[in-house]
């Protein structure tokens, strides 16, 4: 069996800093990591290969600096990782990286062994748009199982596979073949911590380095910028507010008055609610 | 209070700026909104009427018409679809109207609404950012070969007639608007909420376009073998309902997590959380509040020991009256919030919900004069 997921290395959001003055991305020295989304699809491969054999090969396209996010998913114990890297995919939007993921998983299939499974993160923390995956299983004419909260059974003879699919107000489940592509919810799976072994593995490894036409991508106007139907006009900074909060008045007073007065407030902000609390409340 | 800072003007567009637009002749007759009306299990999803709210806004800018998408099987809940997307304003709808249809699946009704647009040629054409639209819209761009702006937050028409559509980035600390060039048509996602509901009217059913789905049961791989409803947890309305209790790390043990529930059920609300609480394993996922959790839009939101960052204003920030509770006087809370109470929330949530007990108990009406 093998199987192919797709990493993005991202900027750690939590520590992303916007300039004050310029309210522009401040990127330098902003610490990456793997888009933390990717981890439960790394995970969830990596179960599927323990328990049916077989290998899994990691692949993201960045900048050269992407290796690290590689590096660091083959010490949880990924067998292979495919870098793809060319400035010409520079200023892709998602139309274009998946185009470009889906030519390199072909390329994948060709130089090792076509894929049964290609798993990607439910979304990234930094473009968040949820639709790499989709676009890469159209373009490969994978069958598209998004949101997967569960793997419950791959029967490899038959070819067949059963998820459980998160939607609105439940799960389904769906009965579907191989092979198939899979967007990995959050939280479905502990992520294990890698072995001693595949750290070492890891530091030893050699990463697979493709540019654009080493992943077979003939037609470069599909890539980066000019293959990106999209286009980011304009960046801003919202409006603030401009009142603050009103304060409710707590010096020297005891908790219940203080409670009463944020009724009395909220009822003046909004009178109605007076009469919808009531009808609603269990009181 | 903290200082607030005064924006400096907008800076110059990162990245891909400074692209013409110029569309090339054979999208030019691409012509009119479309909404994709989300229908799943006999029942509309909201999204759909607040995106028809959006669409009529657009349309009556473009002075074009405003279409439903309704792709269901033969029967009453497809009917009903089609004659709520009239109810909410919509000029005409495009139907299909298989068996197939039944449940969602991805080769179905990508297959259905690519071959619509194929035909028929909108301009634009939006779907809510559920799990359904997600799933199809990726697919539907990628078939089209054309742009798809994700969780807009805005939408709008340029001088020159394109959708300028706006979302946050870097967590809703900025925004930026993306247009899609040389491609139609031009496909955006919008979260439930995050759109004003309109207002229903009684407008009947008006012109019907049909299109038929050739497609064979067979030619689909992916069957739908069960359903397990979330069942009693009432859950899946937090981002409709009127009433929202949210409780942040300041409140400092899983154990507090009953002075919210307690509040939510005397005023009827419902309870939610940010993201570390679910993080932490003290609320399920889908309470979570925010940019990566639901958006919500209630008359009243109440939110007790959380911060205020940006991610989770960004989620809130649709509410009719918010109101935090905050031991710290500059948390960043405050500076959206429009009632303000600085106050330790495990002391003050059973007080607030003995003070709205007594206000709410029948016949302790006290009519409030402003
Ligand atoms: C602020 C901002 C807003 C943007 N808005 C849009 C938009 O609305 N529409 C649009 O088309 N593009 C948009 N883009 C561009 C988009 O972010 C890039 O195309 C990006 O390369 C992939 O999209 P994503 O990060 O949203 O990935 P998602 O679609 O959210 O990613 C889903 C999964 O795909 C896989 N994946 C994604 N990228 C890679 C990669 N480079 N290598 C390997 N695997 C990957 C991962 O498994 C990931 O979990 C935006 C970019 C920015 C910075
Ligand atoms: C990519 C990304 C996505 C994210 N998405 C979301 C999201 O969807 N939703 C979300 O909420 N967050 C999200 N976050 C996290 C967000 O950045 C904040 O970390 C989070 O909202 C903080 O939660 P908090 O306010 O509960 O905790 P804190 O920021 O730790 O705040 C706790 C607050 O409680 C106050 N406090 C302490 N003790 C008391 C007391 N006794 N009584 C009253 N107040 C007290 C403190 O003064 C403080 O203001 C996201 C982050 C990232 C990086």
């Amino acid at each position: 069996m093998h199987i192919v997921v797709c990493i993005k290395q991202v900027p750690d959001s939590a520590q992303i800093r916007v300039h004050p003055v310029t309210n522009t991305i401040m990127r330098q020295g902003v610490p990456t990591i793997i888009n933390p989304y990717d981890l439960f699809a790394l995970e969830e491969a990596l179960k599927v290969r323990d328990h049916h054999g077989g290998e899994v090969t990691v692949l993201t396209m960045g900048p050269p600096m992407a290796e690290e996010a590689l590096r660091k998913a083959l010490t949880y114990g990924a067998d292979r990782a495919i870098l793809l890297t060319d400035r010409h995919f520079a200023g892709s939007d998602t139309l274009a990286t998946s185009f470009a993921l889906s030519q390199a998983i072909s390329q994948i299939g060709n130089s090792f062994d076509t894929p049964d499974i290609v798993f990607t993160g439910k979304q990234t923390i930094d473009g968040d748009t949820a639709q790499v995956g989709p676009g890469i299983a159209k373009r490969l004419n994978l069958v598209q199982l998004t949101y997967v909260a569960k793997i419950t059974s791959i029967d490899l003879s038959a070819r067949a596979i059963t998820v459980e699919r998160r939607s609105e107000g439940g799960t389904h489940v769906l009965k579907s073949e191989l092979p198939c592509l899979i967007t990995m919810l959050e939280g479905t799976t502990v992520i294990r911590r890698g072995s001693l072994d595949d750290a070492l593995r890891a530091a030893r490894s050699e990463i697979v380095k493709w540019n654009a036409a080493e992943a077979g991508i003939e037609d470069i106007t599909k890539c980066g910028l000019r293959g990106s139907p999209t286009v980011v006009k304009r960046v801003f900074a919202p409006t603030p507010r401009e009142q603050k909060a009103v304060q409710i008045d707590t010096t020297e007073k005891r908790v219940h008055d203080i409670a009463n007065e944020l009724v009395a407030s909220i009822f003046t902000h909004q009178p109605a609610l007076q009469h919808e609390l009531s009808s609603a409340g269990s009181a | 209070m903290g200082t607030r800072k005064t924006k400096a003007p907008p800076p110059a567009a990162l990245g891909r700026a400074g692209t013409e637009k110029d569309l090339p002749d054979h999208f030019k007759n691409y012509r009119h909104v479309w909404v994709f009306i989300e229908l799943e299990r006999g029942e509309v999803h909201p999204v759909s009427f607040e995106l028809l709210g959006e669409g009529r806004r657009l349309a009556d800018q473009l002075g074009v018409q405003l279409a439903g998408v309704v792709l269901g099987p033969p029967g009453d809940s497809t009917r009903r679809a089609v004659a709520e997307a009239f109810a909410y304003d919509a000029d005409l709808v495009y139907l299909v109207e298989k068996p197939l249809l039944t449940d969602y699946r991805n080769e179905s009704f990508t297959k259905a609404l690519t071959d619509l647009v194929n035909t028929y040629k909108p301009e634009i054409l939006l779907l809510g950012a559920t799990t359904l639209g997600r799933d199809l819209a990726g697919s539907v761009a990628t078939t089209l070969l054309t742009g798809l702006t994700a969780d807009c937050t805005g939408l709008d028409v340029d001088a020159d007639g394109s959708l300028a559509a706006t979302r946050p980035t870097f967590g809703g600390s900025l925004l930026c608007t993306i247009y899609t060039l040389n491609c139609r048509p031009q496909m955006a996602t919008v979260r439930p909420r995050v759109m004003r509901m309109p207002q229903r009217s009684n407008k009947p059913i008006g012109r019907v376009i049909r299109h038929d789905l050739r497609m064979l049961e067979d030619e689909i791989v992916t069957k739908v073998v069960g359903f397990l409803s979330d069942g009693q947890s009432e859950n899946a309305n937090l981002a409709y309902a009127d009433v929202v209790v949210a409780g942040g790390l300041g409140l400092g043990a899983a154990d507090n997590l009953q002075l919210l529930k307690n509040l939510a059920q005397t005023i009827g609300g419902d309870y939610g959380c940010s993201r570390p609480l679910v993080q932490k394993g003290w609320m399920a996922a889908d309470r979570q509040i925010g940019q990566t959790g639901k958006t919500i839009r209630p008359k009243l939101y109440i939110a007790a020991g959380i911060s205020g960052a940006v991610q989770h204003r960004v989620g809130v920030e649709g509410a009719d009256l918010i109101v935090a509770i905050n031991t710290d006087p500059n948390a960043p809370i405050f500076d959206f919030a429009n009632i303000g109470v600085v106050a330790d929330a495990v002391s003050f949530l059973p007080a607030l919900t003995e003070v709205f007990i007594r206000r709410l108990a029948p016949g302790n009406h006290i009519r409030l004069v402003n």
